[in-house]
């Protein structure tokens, strides 16, 4: 039977098992429109922003193991999008974005709502096309769906011009895919794994060092057998929160720019580091310079070789499927005669607990003033840790990173590496239609939530009982830390002024809204807002304005050079 | 240091693209860069010549071989490989001129391909130093026009780059 394009794509989402599509519609995505009404199989979200959309999309995929789905109109949809899938690539997150395009014989002529979405989106996506020809669209969105999930995960764009998406032709949905240029390489190299498990048996101060990759590859489970199996301390990258355990003992919190004394010196201090699904980008290991300046072997495990010796040189590196490596070198480790040196690693241990002794993460709680530490502390107790949280782009990032401890894989939801403010709520929404009965929290501040406020409408419209916990410091609040340690104070342009009534915001949208000025309100606010289960409730937390993020190791300086809060 | 490096990738619209927007995005030096198809016509062949570290060296490889168009990357540098460009240079040929420019194209196992009354066309192949060195070795005020292919490259034996 002959399809047309827009029923073809359809038929293709549905093969794939598309739970929903996230998107916004427009001239030149009609006849795909039209053939998700005349469906079910496919659930659209409609949200109120592009941008929203592709968050949404990947919300949803962070949450689950699945690839998110967006579907967006030519030109300013697709150049809304942009952000997102840019964050998308950032993060590695799977997921597959459909754009509408002017009619093929209208490409190049500067058409209404026209854009070159294939160039725009180029050096922000794994992969993208253009479908000229609708008999390439079935085969093309199986490999846009294959290239997103599989490898080292990312955003794959199919632009369809509107001719094609009307066009009819034979539809079969291929049942393989095969792309002569492209073979992710999942099993380890046997010989390396063997190197990698003598060096971490004969290491004297090991550490294991995780990220995003172990998140992706749904490998949480492996690297706490390893972990214990070789008695190193192990840290998470903000991108791998929920990897390993937070409250298990050998957990030494969040390493990198805002993380802990004891990652950040048991990272400069090891002389083995196993890193796992991690890629030592700036904000992890500061200045490269000095990281290097002490020697230490180090073991990279990453699927992706060109993340491998790009900014460190690595002893030994692993390519390949973080879970299924991990679960190889368990193997020969526990088939070695060979054990773990125990009085070396008794004398590291106890390095280890002095510098937590440090206690990097303390701050003084107040009665006056909410502290938002605090806050967050009390969301990890109202909800047993056991909640999604969908996080915003500043202050509050770090907090909820540093103070809910993540004991899960998928329940940590941020924008890592674009560092994209307006990510949370959307993504919040993707996270809570995956799980509908989750308790899904967006931790945001009143920069962040202003970025795509509108999206209490799609909240609305779809029912998703999000609770927003705003931390409103009444400044963009990591712009006036920097401009407080670097720039002598001048918080240029860093105070947000004519605030909206957010309680009202949130009525006004249909949900509730509560304000809490009162420490001593926080608690009980937090728990009527988690009672309402079916609601999505705005928590308007006024916090302390002036209330910095520590520990803090200054852009450009090394992993040991840390400003604690009691330094100052 | 200098490296050439060559390339197989599918004969696709924006193939190119992404290759040249890959050395633009990460800053990567693209000293020259030839491409068209090769005798299967799903495949074009594309010659790079860069420079960097090792590490950057590295990593151009590393990178290219992850873009899903890229069907397989060799260094030649790594090994023994023949290097050719070809040039065409139009030079203002008169007088006493003509007969020096011919002698020198001669030299240089250059061809005259297009003569008119004031001017020569030569043809010239080899390795990038030995057409600097043409164009050294004549008058500089009588060269009209040049055009250069950049390098292509092959390994030699069978040091052979296929999918
Ligand atoms: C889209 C975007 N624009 C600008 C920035 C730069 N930036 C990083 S954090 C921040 C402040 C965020 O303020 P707010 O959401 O109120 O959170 P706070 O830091 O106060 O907790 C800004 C402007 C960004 N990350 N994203």
């Amino acid at each position: 039977m002959e399809l047309t394009g827009a029923e073809i794509t359809i038929r293709c989402l549905q093969e794939e098992g598309v739970e929903y599509v996230f998107g916004y519609p427009g001239g030149a995505v009609l006849f795909i429109y039209d053939e998700l009404f005349k469906q079910e199989t496919v659930k659209h979200v409609l949200v109120r922003h592009e941008q929203a959309a592709v968050h949404a999309a990947d919300g949803y995929a962070r949450s689950t193991d699945k690839v998110g789905v967006a579907l967006v109109t030519s030109g300013p949809g697709v150049t809304n999008a942009v952000t997102g899938i840019a964050t998308a690539y950032m993060d590695s997150i799977p997921m597959v974005v459909i754009s509408g395009q002017v009619p093929t014989s209208f490409i190049g002529e500067d058409a209404f709502q026209e854009v070159d979405a294939v160039g725009i989106t180029r050096p922000c996506v794994k992969h993208n096309f253009l479908v000229k020809d609708v008999k390439d669209l079935a085969s093309t969105l199986k490999k846009a769906f294959y290239l997103a999930k599989s490898g080292r995960p990312g955003p794959v764009l199919v632009d369809i011009p509107k001719d094609v998406s009307n066009t009819k032709t034979a539809f079969e949905y291929p049942s393989t895919v095969n792309i002569r240029s492209y073979h992710p390489q999942v099993a380890g190299d046997a010989n390396l794994i063997k190197q990698a498990a003598q060096m971490l048996l004969e290491a004297k101060r090991p550490m294991v060092y995780a990220g995003g990759g172990v998140i992706l590859s749904d490998a949480a489970k492996q690297l706490t057998d390893l972990v214990r199996l070789i008695d190193a301390p192990c840290t998470n990258t903000l991108m791998g929160l929920g990897g390993y355990p937070a409250s298990d003992k050998q957990f030494v919190g969040m390493l990198g720019m805002h993380g802990t004394y004891e990652a950040n010196m048991g990272m400069q201090n090891c002389d083995v580091l196993l890193a796992v699904g991690a890629r030592f980008d700036d904000r992890v290991i500061g200045n490269v310079a000095h990281f290097n300046s002490v020697p230490r072997k180090i073991i990279h495990l990453d699927i992706d070789p060109a993340s491998i010796s790009k900014r460190v040189k690595v002893d030994v590196p692993l390519v390949g499927d973080v879970a299924n490596v991990l679960g190889e070198l368990i193997k020969v480790l526990k088939s070695s005669k060979q054990k773990p040196d125990a009085a070396a690693h008794k004398d590291w241990w106890k390095q280890i607990d002095e510098w937590r002794g440090a206690n990097s993460l303390v701050y003084k709680n107040s009665s006056e003033l909410i502290k938002p530490q605090f806050v967050i502390e009390t969301l990890h107790k109202i909800t047993r840790g056991d909640a999604y949280v969908a996080s915003d782009v500043g202050q509050h990032q770090m907090w909820a990173a540093q103070y809910y401890k993540f004991d899960q894989p998928r329940r940590w939801i941020n924008s890592g590496g674009l560092g994209t403010m307006g990510f949370g709520l959307p993504a919040a929404m993707g996270v809570q239609l995956a799980h509908p009965d989750a308790t899904v929290a967006c931790v945001t501040g009143e920069g962040s939530i202003q970025m795509n406020i509108q999206e209490l409408s799609t909240c609305k419209q779809f029912n998703l009982p999000i609770k927003i916990i705003a931390l409103n410091n009444r400044y963009l609040g990591m712009v006036r830390q920097w401009q407080e340690f670097f720039h002598g104070n001048r918080y240029s342009q860093s105070y947000m002024d004519a605030l909206p009534d957010f309680v009202k915001v949130a009525e006004a949208y249909g949900h509730v809204g509560i304000l809490v000025e009162k420490p001593s309100d926080v608690e009980g606010a937090l728990q009527e807002a988690f009672a309402r289960k079916d609601e999505l409730v705005f928590l308007d937390f006024r916090t302390d304005s002036t209330e910095n993020v520590y520990p803090m190791v200054p852009g450009g300086r090394g992993l040991s050079e840390v400003i604690l809060a009691e330094d100052l | 240091m200098r490296h050439i490096i060559s390339l197989l990738m599918a004969n696709e619209a924006g193939a190119l693209s992404r290759v040249s927007g890959l050395f633009s995005a990460r800053g990567y030096n693209i000293e020259s860069l030839t491409v068209a198809p090769t005798e299967d016509a799903t495949l074009s062949r594309m010659t790079i010549v860069t420079s960097g570290s090792d590490e950057v060296i590295e990593q151009i490889n590393k990178q290219l071989n992850k873009l899903v168009d890229v069907v397989s990357v060799m260094d030649l540098s790594d090994g023994d490989h023949i290097e050719r460009e070809l040039m065409l240079v139009k030079v203002r040929a008169e007088g006493a001129d003509r007969e020096e420019l011919k002698r020198m194209s001669d030299i240089f196992r250059g061809r005259v391909i297009d003569v008119s009354d004031k001017t020569y066309t030569i043809e010239l192949t080899g390795a990038g130093s030995k057409l600097d060195s043409f164009l050294q070795a004549i008058d500089r005020k009588l060269i009209l026009e040049t055009v250069r292919t950049g390098a292509s490259g092959i390994g030699r034996g069978e040091r052979i780059l296929k999918i």
